[in-house]
């Protein structure tokens, strides 16, 4: 579970957990059943207090990411996938608004972004006679 | 004064009213704190500004003129062996014996703590590369850290206090700090206080945090408090200005022209509607960094508070 905190840039440390263990889900790297580090083994791979990630491994399951076992263990939720795709719907929200508030910035209108992201989606589109 | 019976609140440190004078200056004034156990506890602030003298306190080696402290519902000043026994600590310069060897300075503090775990001692001694015949005055700044920590954590102290710990350290021997003090609140019960003016290490540890400036305590609270209560916001104005409005709950301005940035405190909607009324636009909204909110609070740009 490849996890980065940084505790420049203000983000609360376990909302950095929650985000990256949603993020590490929805893209398939770490899969359903699978199970999460102990709380005290990540806090200290990390660096940061354990209350932290006792935190972000409650949110996680309040969202339904991460279930408990009676084995103490904290596990990837098997019905990971439809809140795999919200995940993925999510961060790709998070992109477009970014880039409608530069658009509009720019002063270039709505028909206009929708009309170059068709044309960039068929220069990137892989060369049928390379396939 | 008359003493009154400490009531044992459950804190494992209480300072209430604590006054310090060091001839005309005002070291400590009126410092109220309470750690709760099994928390890591972040003490702040600047150069001077009085958490050394504070932490002296805690330990039993300076006794409260004015006000009181209790640890683990004692005076530490009245029988410091007592709480000293159950106390970790680690200064900025360990005051080390420059002429003993590492082994031998396991085995002269081990006397003092009943507690003390020689096997534990080993491991941490060999996970810091110490090595016992070295001779204390030739190890590294960092070694001799790396040393005090050992001393610091090998009686597994109940209440671990760091003053200063990382100063002037590189990097790695930082992290070893940082993780015995993660380690130390893992255990069940355990109790940190750390002070530090490096606020990413602070905020990365951390569960409260008090700040301190020319002996007052600034706010002191759960850290995940003061994240959800400050805010840095950045604000687009219809026109250049050459200074920002005063607006309620704005700490301090960043910025020119058009644009300026504010840390502020409190709710965000009331800003928000604030800035409105200046006709100002909301183009930019984070949390801060601990570091940016204590600039903001005791840093040369920090503004006069305007009340809502």
């Amino acid at each position: 579970m490849d996890i980065h905190i940084s505790p420049h840039d203000g983000v609360p440390i376990y909302l950095q957990i929650v985000n990256q263990v949603k993020y590490l889900v929805a893209a398939g790297r770490l899969a359903p059943g699978e199970e999460l580090p102990a709380i005290r083994v990540l806090a200290d791979r990390l660096v940061v207090n354990p209350n932290t990630v006792a935190r972000a491994y409650r949110e996680l399951e309040v969202a339904g990411v991460v279930e408990k076992r009676r084995t103490a263990g904290t596990y990837v939720s098997a019905a990971g996938s439809p809140l795999a795709r919200r995940e993925r719907l999510k961060i790709l929200t998070e992109r477009i608004d970014a880039l409608l508030a530069e658009a509009r910035q720019l002063g270039i209108r709505t028909d206009a972004v929708v009309d170059l992201l068709r044309q960039r989606d068929e220069v990137l589109q892989p060369d049928p006679e390379e396939a | 004064m008359v003493a009154v019976p400490s009531e044992y609140t459950g804190n494992v440190i209480e300072v209430a009213g604590l006054t310090r004078r060091f001839g005309p200056k005002v070291a400590l004034d009126g410092v109220r704190l309470g750690v709760p156990r099994g928390v890591v506890f972040g003490l702040v602030g600047m150069n001077g500004a009085g958490k050394t003298t504070l932490i002296k306190h805690v330990l039993g080696l300076l006794r409260a003129a004015t006000g009181s402290v209790r640890v683990f519902g004692t005076d530490p000043a009245a029988g410091p062996a007592g709480v000293l026994a159950r106390v970790g600590y680690l200064s900025e310069e360990p005051d080390l014996p420059g002429w003993m060897r590492v082994g031998e300075l396991l085995r002269y503090t081990r006397a003092f703590y009943p507690n003390w775990d020689p096997a534990f001692a080993d491991e941490l001694r060999r996970s810091f590369a110490l090595d016992p015949a070295a001779k204390v005055k030739h190890l590294s700044k960092g070694q001799r850290a790396r040393a005090g920590l050992v001393l610091a954590l090998a009686h597994r102290p109940e209440l671990l206090v760091l003053d200063e710990p990382s100063s002037g350290l590189d990097p790695i021997v930082r992290r070893d700090i940082l993780g015995a003090i993660v380690r130390t609140i893992a255990e069940e019960g355990r109790t940190v206080l750390f002070s530090s003016h490096l606020l990413h290490e602070v905020e990365r540890v951390a569960d409260r945090v008090a700040l301190i400036d020319r002996g007052r305590v600034v706010f002191s609270g759960a850290l995940d408090h003061i994240k959800d209560t400050h805010h840095r916001v950045t604000l687009r104005f219809p026109q250049p200005r050459p200074e920002p409005p005063a607006l309620p709950g704005v700490l301090a301005w960043e910025g020119t022209g058009a644009e300026w940035a504010a840390v502020c405190s409190g709710r965000l909607d009331d800003l928000r509607a604030a800035a409105a009324e200046c006709g100002a636009q909301v183009v930019g909204h984070r949390v801060p960094s601990l570091d940016e909110i204590f600039v903001a609070r005791v840093g040369p740009k920090a503004v006069e508070p305007v009340e809502a």
